[in-house]
Order: C-alpha cells, then sequence, then structure tokens
C-alpha cells in the first residue's frame, strides 16, 4: 500500500513505477508485464514510419489508453534541435503534450549531454510542453533544469540498458534533497533492490525499460519491481534508523538468567 | 517527380497532398505525425497541403520504448 499519490505536474498517479514498451518479446507478453508493474505511466518512442515493409499493427492497439498514459520520448536525439522535431511530431500524433527529454551525449554509454539538454527543455518549456528530462545523476544540472520549468528530473542510476544499479547514491540522495520537482530515477536498474535502494533515497518513482522486457521473465519481474518500489518507498517514508558502529541490543539488558 | 521521403527518394506521377500520400501508403492519418520541409503538418491541413519536387517529408508514428 502507498499512501501518498505521485503528483507530476497536473497527473496524479498511484504508481511510483512507470515502465518502457521496448525489446518485449511480444506485445502479449508486454501486456501482461504492463498488468503486473501497477504502472499508470508507459514510455514510447518516435521512429519513422517504414515505407518498405509496413507491419499493419500499431503499438497503440496493445496499450489500453484508458488505463496508461503515454510518455513518448526523444530516444536517440543527439542534439538539442533533433529532440526538439521529435517533441513536436510527438506532440502532433495527439495524445501527450508530455516528453521524456532525452538528448544523448555519447553513442557508447548513452550518457545525456547536458548543454543541450538543458537548451531543448527550455524552449520546449516556453511551448507549453510538460518536459521529463533524462538527466546526469548531477545535482547542479538537475537544479538548472528546475529552474528552466522542467516538471520534474530524471537522474541515471546507471546507463541505459546495462542493469547496473544504483551508482551514484549520494548524488541522488542530494538531488531529492535539492528538488521541488519529482526525481525519477530513470535508467539502469536491473533488479528489484536497485528499485527499492532508489526509491529508500528518496527518489519519487523510478522508470525502466529492460529490466522487465529484458528478464527471462518479464512478468514475474514486472511484478517484482512493483514490490520492490512500494517496498523502498514505504520504507523511505517511514523513516529509516541510523547506522551505528557498533551493536544495540533488541532484548532487555536486565533480568538475564543466572548474572 | 521526386521527393525525400523519410530520408529515401520517393516517386510520384505528380505533386500531391498528403491526404492522397496516405491513401497511396496505405496509412491511417490517425496514427501518424507529418513533418513537411521541417514544419508540422496539422491533421487538418492534409488535403490542402502539397508535396513538391524536392521536398523532405517524415512520417512518423509511436513505437516501443523506453
Amino acid at each position: 500500500m502507498i499512501h501518498n499519490m505521485l503528483t507530476i505536474a497536473d497527473k496524479q498517479l498511484r504508481s511510483r513505477l512507470i515502465v518502457g514498451t521496448g525489446k518485449f518479446s511480444s506485445n502479449e507478453i508486454m501486456i501482461q508485464a504492463h498488468e503486473a508493474s501497477g504502472a499508470e505511466m508507459v514510455t514510447v518512442a518516435i521512429r519513422r514510419i517504414n515505407i518498405k515493409d509496413r507491419s499493419k499493427e500499431s503499438l497503440l492497439d496493445h496499450i489500453d489508453l484508458n488505463a496508461y498514459t503515454i510518455l513518448p520520448n526523444t530516444a536517440g536525439c543527439y542534439t538539442a534541435d533533433e529532440a526538439i522535431r521529435v517533441a513536436h511530431l510527438s506532440r502532433e500524433l495527439g495524445l501527450s503534450n508530455w516528453i521524456k527529454l532525452e538528448v544523448i551525449g555519447d553513442e557508447r554509454t548513452l550518457l545525456p549531454d547536458n548543454e543541450a539538454l538543458l537548451e531543448a527543455t527550455r524552449v520546449l518549456v516556453k511551448e507549453d510542453f510538460i518536459v521529463l528530462p533524462y538527466v546526469n545523476d548531477d545535482p547542479v544540472t538537475c537544479r538548472k533544469l528546475e529552474d528552466v520549468g522542467a516538471s520534474a528530473v530524471m537522474p541515471l542510476g546507471a546507463p541505459i540498458g546495462s542493469g547496473l544499479g544504483i551508482q551514484n547514491p549520494i548524488n541522488i540522495r542530494i538531488i531529492k534533497e535539492s528538488a521541488h520537482v519529482p526525481v525519477i530515477v530513470d535508467a539502469g536498474v536491473g533488479t528489484p533492490s536497485d528499485a527499492a535502494i532508489a526509491m529508500e533515497l528518496g527518489a519519487d518513482a523510478v522508470l525502466m525499460n529492460t529490466g522487465i522486457a529484458s528478464a527471462q521473465d518479464p512478468v514475474a519481474m514486472a511484478k517484482a519491481m512493483r514490490l520492490a518500489v512500494e517496498a523502498g518507498h514505504l520504507g523511505y517514508v517511514a523513516g529509516r534508523i541510523p547506522k551505528k558502529m557498533h551493536a544495540s541490543a533488541s532484548s532487555p539488558l536486565k533480568d538475564i538468567v543466572g548474572r | 517527380m521526386d521527393f525525400t521521403l523519410n530520408g529515401d527518394p520517393f516517386k510520384v506521377l505528380e505533386p500531391l497532398s498528403f491526404t492522397q500520400l496516405l491513401a497511396q501508403l496505405e496509412i491511417d492519418p490517425r496514427q501518424v505525425a507529418i513533418e513537411h520541409n521541417l514544419l508540422i503538418v496539422k491533421r487538418a491541413a492534409y488535403d490542402s497541403t502539397i508535396i513538391n519536387e524536392g521536398d523532405e517529408v517524415e512520417i512518423v508514428r509511436f513505437v516501443g520504448g523506453g
């Protein structure tokens, strides 16, 4: 049970897990995994239609638009201009003025280009987009993105698809402490414990795709991630005990038999 | 005449509207968005917007992604 809702811009969500629609072995598995995840928001990409070999099937035939909010991304864009173009096309597809803004700076690591990301965020916010930038786990850049109007910041836990987990937990914590918009850990989550750690650090939500879609059993992993996100969030809200150097007995120290 | 469609050369007999192009390609207009020489074409303008020789056209849709 999650006792409070996640609010991003004007939208309220019960689930703090946002999932992708890529890399699933079949649409049927994707549908089941989405259900098992409890997610209410799913990401999609924008690509050219294939003129020569066009399947009549649309991704949207497999997503219940009454159950899920669509969060389109600008994945694959390497400049602010490209990302802005894709955002315009995305809005024209008619489902959302929300955009998961990705501007990639390096092919091997797919790490974000902070400068271009800031520029694109600035432009798109002025055009009334709800901008959720995918950003390095850098508190300064996150603050700048918030200053130019990002509706959330989405620091990476580790590179996209790497499954390395939260590589810089201190930064995620600092980002959360400074942010006035939701902090969504996006990318790098490989296991339920990774997701729980992100939430225990104070993240408002976790976004993942590969961790679920490429698991051996994506539907079971989706459920595991759902439970982990809930557990981690509750643990954060509950307030953990401080770490101590030495033991602290749990049972009374008085009246022990024979002493 | 030739224009560029999604990065590749595309041949048609004469200038045509986006409504005509989508019909020729058997594409449901509700499932795509179109950019014409770097400008978005609104769906309401598919009938009235004409593709000419040398134009650059992008037609996109949603696909799976993260």
